[in-house]
């Protein structure tokens, strides 16, 4: 998996199904990338759910959250209007995990992405990153104290 | 790539909800949601706990409403603390537990009536949000704790990743009562 000062590969992907996001519409400010294995994780307070509650202290930092998965754009816009998610998920879906591969954040056995945390900053270089097992919600603390490490990295210099 | 251990950012100072003895050695912290049924699935389990352990814990309640997930969450949440200001929250709190599909606001103004609140005081507060950022800044706290959903419980301020039935509660407690002694 990429770690902190690799520059994070480009890509662009479908937000929905007839609108797509490039990284690079991002520079200026942090981004958080959060690879997930799959939209529909039979729990209540899953990942995205989290971080749909902690959103305003993301935008504090002038942070864009996505989630990206393998799941399809269409799979991905019903799993928003259900969690009523206020933030974009991203479709790895064609060719399947690409993105996901380019971060070394893939599970070729199960065809899906890890559940892998990046915090960027405003010039697209990887600041902090995070492997998750499968199957352990990572939650907040993480994202938050690498956006504020950010900050201060950025005022210093 | 960093690794991390999830602990509690904050001590259980005067402003948690303790339920029983400040200085029992075994600290009980639960983080969690009205409207969630793993938290009312929870609340038998605590009580037992607590029946169990007597003046050796003290149990804190902070919330964690997911409020996108479950819309009655954080109003409920607000009514605890309402209650609370009367001093009756672990009143309200297993009130609302036990009606958990009626969390409306005039149901939670109805509670207030059987508890025997001051109602006036209880319906302004909560239409004027009085407790909304204290339910926040539980929330805030729990996500820096690495709370990632609910219930989450910390067992002498160390995140109980384990199992929470009444058995595999007791058993952590007991032991981390036995290494803070």
């Amino acid at each position: 998996m990429l770690n902190a000062g690799t520059p994070a590969p480009d890509f662009t992907l479908h937000a929905t199904p007839d609108q797509t996001v490039s990284l690079t519409d991002f520079r200026g400010h942090p981004v958080v990338l959060a690879f997930y294995p799959a939209d529909w994780s039979p729990v209540c307070g899953d990942q995205m759910a989290l971080y749909n509650e902690v959103l305003p202290e993301f935008r504090r930092h002038k942070a864009t959250l996505l989630g990206i998965s393998v799941d399809g754009a269409w799979c991905h816009a019903a799993f928003i209007q259900h969690r009523k998610l206020r933030f974009s998920l991203l479709a790895d879906f064609e060719p399947k995990g690409a993105v996901a591969r380019s971060y070394g954040a893939y599970r070729a056995k199960e065809g899906v992405a890890e559940r892998a945390l990046f915090v960027l900053d405003g010039k697209g270089t990887i600041h902090w990153s995070y492997l998750s097992p499968i199957g352990v919600n990572p939650g907040a603390d993480g994202i938050l104290e690498a956006l504020e490490s950010l900050a201060a990295a950025t005022r210093a210099a | 790539m960093s690794t991390r251990r999830s602990r509690l950012t904050l001590p259980l100072p005067e402003r948690d909800h303790i339920a029983g003895a400040p200085d029992a050695p075994a600290a009980l912290v639960e983080y969690g949601d009205f409207e969630c049924p793993h938290c009312r699935a929870a609340y038998p389990v605590v009580e037992a706990v607590k029946e169990a352990l007597g003046p050796r814990l003290q149990f804190a309640y902070r919330h964690f409403p997911l409020s996108q997930t479950h819309p009655h969450a954080a109003r409920a949440a607000e009514a605890a603390e309402a209650a609370g200001a009367q001093g009756r929250f672990w009143e309200m709190h297993a009130v609302l537990f036990e009606n958990q599909h009626a969390l409306e606001d005039e149901d939670l103004i109805r509670y207030a009536d059987h508890l025997d609140l001051d109602v006036e005081r209880f319906a302004r507060e909560l239409a004027e949000h009085a407790w909304e950022p204290r339910v926040r800044e539980d929330f805030l706290s729990g996500v820096r704790a690495g709370v990632n959903g609910t219930p989450t419980f910390f067992v002498n301020g160390v995140r109980h990743d384990g199992a929470w039935d009444v058995e595999s509660l007791l058993e952590a407690l007991v032991t981390a009562a036995r290494r803070s002694a």
